[in-house]
C-alpha cells in the first residue's frame, strides 16, 4: 500500500492529556506521590467499597443460593412462578440502588478526609 | 411450519432491518472523530447509556429463548432470566465504577493496563473473541429459524441477512450510531413483546382462564442432576455477565465511574422490566402450542402464538410485531458484540489501526460464527447462550475481580487462571456442543453446566500462582489501584 517509510497510523481513544493542576491539599499529594500516607488513603477507601460490594454480594449469594433447595424441598410450581417470575426484579434493583448510595457516601466521605474538612 | 408466512410479518421484519440501517446512517453523519466511532466520545449518559446497553443485551435468548426452554422444560427455567439480570448487580458492585475509571476500552486493554504484560493481553483477546464467537452462533441461529417460520425460507438465508445487515450498521457508523440504534432497539423489543402479551392475555380470560399445568415434564436434557444443572447456570450467569465484550465496551462510553454505576442500576430496572415478560409466552405457548414441547423448534413458541389464540388479521399483526421484535434483538446483540470483537481483532490481530482497518475486521469478526451456525447443529437458544456465559464467568470474572481488588496478582496468575479456568469450560462447551459426551449422567451434566467448577479452578489457579510468583507483581500496581478507586474529582489532571 504505502511506502514503508510512512509512520504508522495510531488511533488514539485515551483521554486527552492536560496539564496537571497543583494538588490543592496536602492528603491530596501525598497520594498523587504515591507515599505510604498516600498508599493508606487508597487503602481505607478500598476497603469500605469492598465492604459495601460483599455485604450487597453476601445477601445475593445466600438468597440464590438456598432458593433452589427451597424449590427442590417445596415441590410447588406456583412458588416458582411467583418468586422467579415476578417478585425478584424489585429487590434486585433495590439493591443496586442501595449499593450505589452507599459507594457515593463513601466517596463523599473520602473527599472529606482528604479535603481536611471536618465531619459534619 | 405450521403458520404460513404472512405478508406483514415480513413487512415488520424489513421494516426494523431497514430502520437499524438508517439509524446507524443517521449516525456515520455525526460520528466524526475516531473517538465518536469507537466509543461515542464518552459522553453517554447513565439513562440513554442504560437503554443502549439493555438494548444490545437483550438477545435471541430473551426474546425467543426463555419463552421456549419454559414451554419445555417448566418454571425452573425462570432462573435464565433472573440470573442475566442478577448478573449486572454483581457487576456493579465489583466492577462498574473501577472498569470505568480504569480508562479500558476492552478486557485486553484493562488486562495490560492492570498487568502491564502483552502476553496477557493476547490471551485475553483470544478468550475475547472465543466468547463472542460462541455467543454470536445462537443468534445467527435464530435469525434463520424466524425467517425459516415466517417466510418459509432456506433456514440460513436469516443468518446471512442479520450477518450483513450488522456488517453495514457497525462498519459505517462505529460506536455512536450503534448507541442509538441500541436505544432504540431496547424500547422496540419492550413494545414488540409487551403488546402481543396484553392481547394474548385477554384471549386467555375470554377462553375462560384454562389452567396451565405443568404436570409432564420432558426434561430429556435435564432429567438427571436438575439442581446441579441450576446451580451451574446461576453461577455461569451472575458471575458471566461482567466479562461479556459487548457489555464492557458500553461501561467506556459512560463519562465518569460515578455515572457508570447510574447507568449499572437503570439497567437492572429496564431489564427486568423486560423479563416479566417471556415467561407470560412460555406458560400459554404450554396450554396452546403443546406439540412445541416434543418437536425441535421450542423457540418459535413466541412467534406462533398470536395465529394460535387470536388469529385472524389481528393475529397476523401481532405475529408481525413480534417477528420485528424478534429481528431487532438478533441485530442489537449481534452487532454489539460484532462490535466488540472486532475492536480487539482490529488492536490485537491486524497489523495497523485506523477505521478502514476496523471495516476489514468487521467482516471478519461475523464471518466465522456464521460459518459457524450454518454447521453446527441447533442447540436451544438459551443454552448456547449460556454456554458464552460460563466461559465469560470462568475467565474474565475472576481476571477483573481479582485485578480491581487484589493488590498481589501477578501476570502469571492471570494467564494460569485463564487457561485453566477460562480454558476448562471453553473446553467443555466444545465437548458438549460436539456431542460426544451425550445425556444422561454426571460426565454430561458437568460438561454441559461447567460454571460450578471451572469459576473456583479458575480463582483458585489465580491466586495461587500469584501467591508463588511475589516476584512479578507489576511496578505499576499502587498507581492502577489508585485510579480504580479514586473518585475522578479527586485525581488531578483529569477533568471534570
Amino acid at each position: 500500500m504505502s511506502a514503508e517509510s510512512t509512520p504508522r497510523r495510531e488511533v488514539v481513544t485515551g483521554e486527552p492529556r492536560r496539564v496537571r493542576p497543583l494538588p490543592r491539599y496536602r492528603a491530596q499529594s501525598e497520594i498523587d506521590e504515591q507515599t505510604a500516607l498516600g498508599g493508606a488513603y487508597v487503602r481505607s477507601l478500598m476497603r469500605s467499597q469492598l465492604r459495601a460490594g460483599l455485604t450487597a454480594f453476601a445477601v445475593l449469594a445466600l438468597v440464590a443460593g438456598t432458593l433452589p433447595l427451597v424449590f427442590e424441598a417445596l415441590h410447588s410450581n406456583a412458588l416458582v412462578w411467583a418468586v422467579l417470575g415476578f417478585t425478584t426484579y424489585p429487590p434486585l434493583t433495590l439493591a443496586a440502588w442501595w449499593y450505589v448510595r452507599r459507594a457515593e457516601r463513601n466517596e463523599h466521605d473520602f473527599a472529606r478526609l482528604v479535603e481536611g474538612r471536618p465531619a459534619p | 411450519m405450521s403458520t404460513p408466512g404472512h405478508p406483514a410479518a415480513v413487512a415488520a421484519v424489513a421494516l426494523v432491518v431497514l430502520a437499524t440501517v438508517l439509524v446507524g446512517g443517521f449516525g456515520l453523519r455525526i460520528s466524526r472523530t475516531t473517538s465518536d466511532f469507537y466509543v461515542a466520545s464518552r459522553t453517554v449518559r447513565p439513562r440513554l447509556n442504560a437503554a443502549a446497553i439493555s438494548g444490545e443485551y437483550l438477545s435471541a435468548a430473551s426474546f425467543l429463548g426463555i419463552a421456549g426452554l419454559v414451554l419445555v422444560h417448566g418454571p425452573d427455567m425462570l432462573w435464565y432470566p433472573v440470573g442475566y439480570t442478577a448478573g449486572y448487580l454483581v457487576l456493579l458492585v465489583f466492577v462498574a465504577a473501577p472498569l470505568r475509571r480504569s480508562g479500558a476500552y476492552t478486557l485486553p486493554d484493562f488486562a495490560e493496563g492492570r498487568l502491564e504484560s502483552q502476553q496477557v493481553r493476547r490471551l485475553v483477546s483470544v478468550f475475547v473473541v472465543g466468547a463472542g464467537w460462541v455467543y454470536l452462533v445462537p443468534q445467527l441461529q435464530g435469525a434463520g429459524l424466524t425467517l425459516k417460520i415466517l417466510t418459509g425460507a432456506p433456514g440460513w438465508l436469516g443468518d446471512v441477512l442479520v450477518a450483513s445487515v450488522v456488517v453495514v450498521a457497525v462498519a459505517a457508523g462505529g460506536m455512536r450510531s450503534i448507541t442509538f440504534v441500541q436505544v432504540f432497539q431496547y424500547w422496540l423489543k419492550l413494545t414488540a413483546l409487551l403488546v402481543p402479551a396484553v392481547f394474548l392475555v385477554l384471549a386467555w380470560q375470554g377462553d375462560g382462564r384454562p389452567r396451565v399445568s405443568f404436570e409432564e415434564q420432558i426434561s430429556v436434557f435435564r432429567a438427571d442432576h436438575p439442581l446441579y444443572a441450576t446451580y451451574g447456570l446461576i453461577v455461569a450467569t451472575f458471575l458471566g455477565t461482567m466479562g461479556l465484550p459487548h457489555v464492557v465496551v458500553r461501561f467506556y462510553t459512560s463519562p465518569n465511574g460515578r455515572d457508570a454505576r447510574r447507568t449499572t442500576v437503570a439497567v437492572l430496572a429496564l431489564v427486568g422490566l423486560f423479563y416479566l415478560l417471556p415467561p407470560v409466552y412460555g406458560a400459554l405457548g404450554r396450554l396452546y402450542a403443546p406439540e412445541l414441547m416434543h418437536g425441535g423448534d421450542a423457540d418459535a413458541a413466541v412467534l406462533l402464538l398470536p395465529a394460535r389464540v387470536i388469529g385472524g388479521l389481528g393475529g397476523d399483526l401481532l405475529g408481525a410485531l413480534l417477528a420485528g421484535g424478534a429481528f431487532a434483538a438478533f441485530l442489537s446483540t449481534a452487532s454489539g458484540l460484532t462490535m466488540a470483537v472486532a475492536g480487539v481483532i482490529t488492536q490485537d490481530v491486524l497489523p495497523s489501526r485506523g477505521v478502514r482497518h476496523f471495516r476489514l475486521a468487521t467482516v471478519l469478526a461475523i464471518a466465522v460464527p456464521l460459518a459457524g451456525s450454518l454447521v453446527i447443529s441447533r442447540v436451544p437458544v438459551a443454552d448456547a447462550v449460556g454456554m458464552a456465559f460460563a466461559v465469560s464467568a470462568s475467565s474474565f470474572c475472576p481476571l477483573l475481580v481479582l485485578g480491581i481488588w487484589w493488590r498481589r496478582l501477578t501476570p502469571p496468575g492471570a494467564i494460569a487462571g485463564l487457561l485453566l479456568g477460562g480454558g476448562s469450560a471453553l473446553l467443555s462447551v466444545a465437548i458438549t456442543v460436539s456431542g460426544a459426551v451425550r445425556p444422561p449422567g454426571w460426565p454430561h451434566a458437568l460438561l454441559a453446566w461447567p460454571a460450578v467448577w471451572s469459576v473456583p479452578v479458575g480463582f483458585l489457579a489465580m491466586i495461587l500462582v500469584s501467591l508463588a510468583t511475589p516476584g512479578r507483581v507489576p511496578p505499576g500496581t499502587n498507581a492502577a489501584m489508585t485510579r480504580f478507586h479514586l473518585p475522578e474529582a479527586l485525581t488531578s489532571g483529569r477533568g471534570r
